[in-house]
Parts: C-alpha cells; structure tokens; sequence
C-alpha cells in the first residue's frame, strides 16, 4: 500500500475510521464505520461529504482556449458562458472514450477540466499533444484539494459554511468564493443523483475545510461517505464510470450518451461517430434489474437471453434504494430495450433480470 | 473483540463449535465486510473437505468465500439468512450461524485456533 498515491485527506480519513482501499492506484476510503449502505441512505435523505482529490484538475487558458477546446472535446463549449460547466468526452480518432469529464468555465478563455483519476496522466499527454501555440494548459492536480458535498441538505450545510451572503450556484452553474482567504471555486455538479457541490480549493486547506464542512453539517445528517457508497449513488442514476462502462473500444453513442456529442462541430473522434450514427450502433449500454432475489450483480457477470450469452455486465451491484441487484451491460441493440427479460450467471446459476429504463432510481 | 472462548477458528475467519459442527464467520470478518447482503449456502447432504469453499457471503462491495473449518457432510443450513442476511453482522456467534457440519472426525479438528489463538492472529 506504499507505494500508492495519497490525497491531502488521507490522514483524516484514517481518523474518521475510514476502511482504506486501493483504488485505480490511489489509497482511499471504501466507507467509515458507518457502511455503505448507510452512507448512501444519508446522501439520498440528507447529506454526504465525500474527498474527490484523486480527481485531476487540468487548467486550460489564454486567447484561443475555448475555440481549441472544442476541437478535443465531444461538447460544444458554444453553449456555456462564464459561470457555467458541460459534460463531455475526450474521444480517439475511432470514436472510443479516453475520458469522461466536466469542463467549468470561469472567465471568457479559463477553464477547469475535472478529469477521472486514473486518467490524469493519459488525459494531460493526450491534451498536450494536440495543444496549440498560446494556449496554456496546467495539470494542477497535486495542488488541488476537492470535496464532493451531495444531498437535500447540501444547500444550507455550504450556507453555513460560507456565512449568510453566500448565494451558492444554480444547478451546473460554477462560482468562486472566498472565505477565510481562500479561494473555493464551488460547483454545482455531482455523481450521485442528488442536489449538491464540487468544491476545489488549494490542498493545504483540506483539513482544515473538511473539519469546518462536517461542522456545519452536524445538525443536518451529513456523513462521511467512501467510494462504495459513491459507486452504489452513481449506479442507481446510471452515470457511467470509465475503465468499467467506458473506454478506448466504446463510443459514446454505444453508451447511450450521444448526447453530450455535438455531431455538427468538429472534434478528434467527430467523423467516426457521425459514420457510427449514419450506420447504426450495434450495442448499446443498457441498465438491468434483478427481479428474482439473489446474490448482488458484479461487474464481468455474464447475461443471457435465453440460452444465449448476449454480453456482460460492465458495473454491477446492490440498489440500497431499489433494494436489488442492478448493473449496466452493452447489449445487442434490439435486446438493450425496457423490458427486455433476460438472465445473469452467478457462480453457474442463472437469476432472473429485466432491462429497465435509466436511470434506474430517481429521487422524487 | 468479541471472541467466544468455546468456539474453534480458522485462519479464514470462520468459527466451528465442536458440539453441533455448527459453523459460522466471527464479529471480526463481519466487521471487515461490513453490510451482509446475501449469502450463498451449500445443499444439504453435501459432502466437503476442510479448507474447500463451502459459501459464499456477499458484502455491498464483494463477495467473499466461505470455508470448511473441517470436513464432513453439510446436515443443515440457516434458512433465515435467505430473508435477512444482516443477521450475520449484528449476532455473528448466534443467529447468524451459517451451516451445520457432521463432522468426519471431530478430534481432528487440531489445526483450528483456540479463542486465544484467534484473538491473537488478528491483533485484538
């Protein structure tokens, strides 16, 4: 374990009675004392404050930032102003996923890109390779510290923290805040479903914030929550993780996230996709249910459509909110519909599950 | 650490009570996987040699096998962890037993730790 990355948190979450695990190279909490499913309960019916430093934060600037940013990335950044933030792809030229993320714009030509974490490294190369003269991109990844604040009771719980002139941002929207000094750039984005903040600040206040964060939140349910709980929170409301449901062999159109591709501009992976699209996808990322009970779903269980193994599930697990199995698989297309029946083995028996619609869980 | 002095333990985490071959996982490992969400349990009238996966105990986040402490032939199972699995975390030693063994035989049961043992191996 030590030769694993380290997030400004790490000896806090050891405080916190965190139960550390090795993740996509990084030593960080799968839970608290807590468990799992109790944390996620807490983000779904109050709040939740997970440590999301082993993100990579990748600082794009200067005169023709934006028009270069749209020729690597899938979305088209026409559609946001300062004060806003778009989800999208980094693409290869086939079309296939290198990374998932979500641009932030804070001034005409600066941007903040949060990227996967054990993409950081890839994702930077890749960038610099296509950088063009003036533009200046920064990977300040070590530096930053960030804390992902989710749930109904996100809202107040950040009021309180940063004192009653705070109007925190809409939703996506993204603002910088000073408070004690320092500057938090607060955003209003997530991976759990719910209401809630992605803040990025220097690393040298992590503590210190997380201290004063869970502070204000004690009145209002907040818990430290680990990864387990983030992965459950994203299944539920079918966010894709890369290296599970995403990478190098799958399009975005294949994972049903086409959307987020502006097929009318032009960017690296562009024409494969708009060549895919004219052609028709072949499978598509589809969100299963289990209907019978059984063992939760894993991700490499394999799916059956009667007697015939037609793909395998790609992120699998328990919805403590649906209280089932659930997972994602790439189909055939003509199964991966609502209410496809279909099986999944588990240890050589097969248990009944259905194809449902994304997301799985919707908070009301 | 709760470690019963009148049970048997293997490395693995499980516990063995001599009397009824009954077997299940100590406070420790349930500790460790936190959150029981389902466990997987043998036939009855199987016939299982120590150290061969006999369950398999499924957490939020993995599932974890389960081992034969010693061999013999599987005479029952608890049925009531099929409707609730939790009972593995909150009475590991009690109602969250998992199988009962006919032990082969039962003085051979020496490669198992005592509760000193145990409390030992795993720092408590």
């Amino acid at each position: 374990m030590d030769d694993l990355k380290r997030t400004p948190l790490h000896s806090a979450h050891v405080a916190l009675g965190g139960k550390m695990v090795e993740f996509g190279g990084w030593h960080m909490p799968v839970a608290y004392g807590a468990g799992i499913l109790t944390e996620h309960r807490a983000v779904r019916n109050a709040a939740g404050i997970f440590d999301i430093s082993h993100m990579g934060q990748l600082f794009v600037r200067n005169a023709g930032a934006k028009a270069w940013l749209n020729t690597v990335f899938s979305n088209d950044l026409a559609k946001i102003r300062p004060g806003q933030s778009l989800y999208g792809f980094l693409l290869n030229e086939h079309g296939g996923v290198i990374d998932d993320l979500i641009i932030y714009q804070f001034g005409e030509e600066q941007f903040l890109l949060v990227v996967n974490a054990s993409k950081i490294g890839e994702d930077f190369a890749w960038l610099q390779r296509h950088l063009v003269a003036g533009v200046k991109l920064e990977n300040l990844s070590d530096e930053c510290a960030a804390l992902a604040l989710q749930g109904p009771n996100a809202e107040v719980i950040l009021r309180k923290f940063f004192g009653t002139r705070f109007e925190p941002p809409i939703r996506l929207g993204v603002k910088v805040v000073e408070r004690k000094d320092v500057s938090y750039y607060v955003a209003r984005t997530g991976y759990t479903g719910e209401d809630g903040f992605e803040l990025f600040f220097p690393a040298t206040y992590a503590q210190t914030a997380l201290q004063e964060l869970i502070d204000a939140g004690q009145d209002h349910g907040l818990m430290p929550c680990g990864l387990g709980a983030r992965d459950s929170l994203r299944l539920e409301v079918c966010y894709p993780l890369n290296g599970s449901d995403l990478g190098p062999d799958r399009t975005p159109l294949e994972a049903g996230l086409g959307f987020f591709c502006a097929l009318e501009k032009k960017f690296i992976g562009a024409e494969a996709l708009r060549k895919q699209k004219a052609e028709g996808v072949k499978v598509r990322l589809a969100a299963l249910r289990q209907t019978e009970k059984g063992p939760p779903l894993r991700s490499h269980y394999a799916v059956f459509h009667g007697e015939k193994r037609v793909g395998e599930l790609s992120s699998g697990g328990l919805s403590p909110c649906l209280d089932c199995g659930i997972g994602l698989a790439y189909l055939p297309v003509d199964l991966a519909k609502p209410g496809t029946l279909v099986s999944i083995d588990i240890r050589g028996k097969k248990y009944a599950a259905v194809v449902d619609k994304k997301p799985l869980y919707k908070n009301e | 650490m709760n470690v019963p002095e009148s049970l048997r333990y293997a490395k693995s985490h499980e516990w063995l009570r001599l009397e009824d071959g009954c077997v299940g996982i100590s406070d420790h490992a349930q500790g460790e996987l936190s959150d029981v969400v389902f466990v997987d349990l043998p036939k009855v009238g199987r016939k299982v040699k120590a150290g061969e996966t006999v369950a398999v105990v499924e957490s939020v986040k993995a599932a974890s096998d389960i081992y034969a402490p010693a061999s013999g032939e599987v005479v029952e199972v608890n049925t009531a962890l099929a409707e609730n699995s939790s009972l593995v975390n909150t009475d590991p030693f009690g109602a969250g037993w998992m199988f009962k063994l006919k032990l082969d035989a039962p003085a051979e049961t020496g490669s198992l730790l005592d509760a000193a043992g145990y409390r030992a191996q795993i720092g408590g």
